[in-house]
């Protein structure tokens, strides 16, 4: 089973965009070569039986965390702007994803994470974006090792726009940092409007939430006032931008948005 | 069910900082808003530790309650997930405990 993702099968990083549509990595932390300091032990007695209890004050996902700040690391030094972005299955993220590809031009590059197939990579290589698929198996969500892999075999340029989507899900991706500089999350109207409300770790932690398919609002009962308001509830100081990824209504915002964050030319040289 | 994830990070954790022991408990501390279920974890821990250095080993969890000061009123509160309101309104606020997830200590045979 894999150490960090729990997935049985072992993630699986496929290369589907280049020459080498076939080329497979297979997921192996051990080959990360990320080395730890030893830390020093603290033994706080021994009982009667012998045994003795070690003190450890240690993170449970301590692990993950570190893979993270060494992939933000990379990426701050690269000039590339990471976005991790995340949603339940079809809120549009890939078709968010897609029309940014073609409206923004060469300037993106992707992590695809989905637990089969590499569907949504070709829809994303056929927009003109370089685009690798993970592939978690069971495992629910993508960590900070398998978006180690991943940038290895996409290898983004400097001043690129990194987009990593993560795996539809609504819980278990808000607790695993990758390294990104923002967090964006999609609702849309077609879901409840009381998405953020069910699920406010995911939504407590966006920079920016897009609530995408605005375009279908006249044929569905979605109260936008109402999702906006749990939305301040449980992050009070979020961003909400209305989108229609299908239609581009909205977009222009996303795009200023995305803008403002990428880094300048000056460090894209460096 | 990413408590198999959770598991597993203990696992690791407890493997890198204690190579080759045989660990018969572990203490866990996972607070109430950390977003991982304690009970899930108790639910795989068997499963997920089988041949590992942590089979067999007896889990003990300690849940913190969750604790906010509000940034509006300055009130110190327990707030009923999942929204973190304080009760005067505002959901503007610090959260003081409650998000903890870690591993406190092990014991070695």
């Amino acid at each position: 089973m894999c150490a960090t993702c729990g997935c049985s099968g072992g993630a699986v990083v496929r290369v589907v965009d280049g020459q080498d549509d076939q080329h497979q990595h297979g997921h192996n932390h051990s080959q990360h070569g990320h080395q730890d300091g030893a830390t020093g032990l603290l033994h706080a007695g021994t009982g009667a039986d012998g045994a003795r209890t070690v003190i450890l004050e240690q993170k449970v996902l301590a692990k993950n965390d570190r893979l993270a700040a060494l992939n933000r690391e990379w990426l701050a030094e690269r000039g590339v702007l990471a976005i991790n972005l995340m949603s339940s299955p079809g809120a549009g993220k890939t078709t968010l994803l897609e029309r940014t590809a073609r409206e923004l031009g060469g300037r993106l590059t992707v992590i695809e994470g989905d637990q089969e197939t590499t569907l949504d990579a070709s829809r994303i290589k056929a927009a003109g974006a370089a685009v690798v698929q993970i592939n978690t198996g069971a495992g629910c969500h993508l960590d900070a090792a398998m978006v180690a892999d991943g940038l290895r075999v996409l290898d983004p340029p400097g001043g690129s726009i990194l987009f990593i989507e993560n795996v539809g899900n609504l819980v278990c991706p808000a607790l695993f940092d990758l390294g990104e500089a923002a967090k964006v999350v999609i609702s849309s109207v077609t879901e409840g409007a009381d998405k953020p409300a069910k699920y406010p770790n995911m939504f407590r932690q966006a920079d920016l939430v897009l609530l995408n398919k605005t375009d279908l609002l006249p044929y569905v009962d979605f109260d936008v006032r109402a999702h906006s308001a749990d939305l301040r509830r449980v992050s009070p100081a979020s961003l909400m931008l209305q989108v229609s990824a299908a239609t581009g209504e909205g977009l222009s915002a996303w795009y200023d948005w995305l803008w403002r964050r990428t880094p300048p030319p000056a460090d894209r040289e460096s | 069910m990413h408590e198999l994830a959770i598991v597993e990070g203990v696992v690791d954790a407890v493997a890198e900082r204690l190579p080759g022991a045989q660990v018969t408990c572990v203490r866990l501390e996972i607070g109430a808003l950390s977003g991982v279920v304690a009970d899930s974890v108790r639910f795989c821990f068997e499963l997920a530790t089988e041949g590992t250095s942590l089979q067999g080993a007896r889990l003990e969890i300690t849940e913190p309650a969750g604790e906010c000061r509000c940034r509006v009123c300055g009130r110190i509160f327990h707030p009923d997930m999942p929204i973190m309101a304080c009760p005067c309104g505002s959901a503007d606020v610090t959260v003081l405990a409650g998000q903890e997830l870690k591993i406190t200590s092990v014991m070695v045979a």
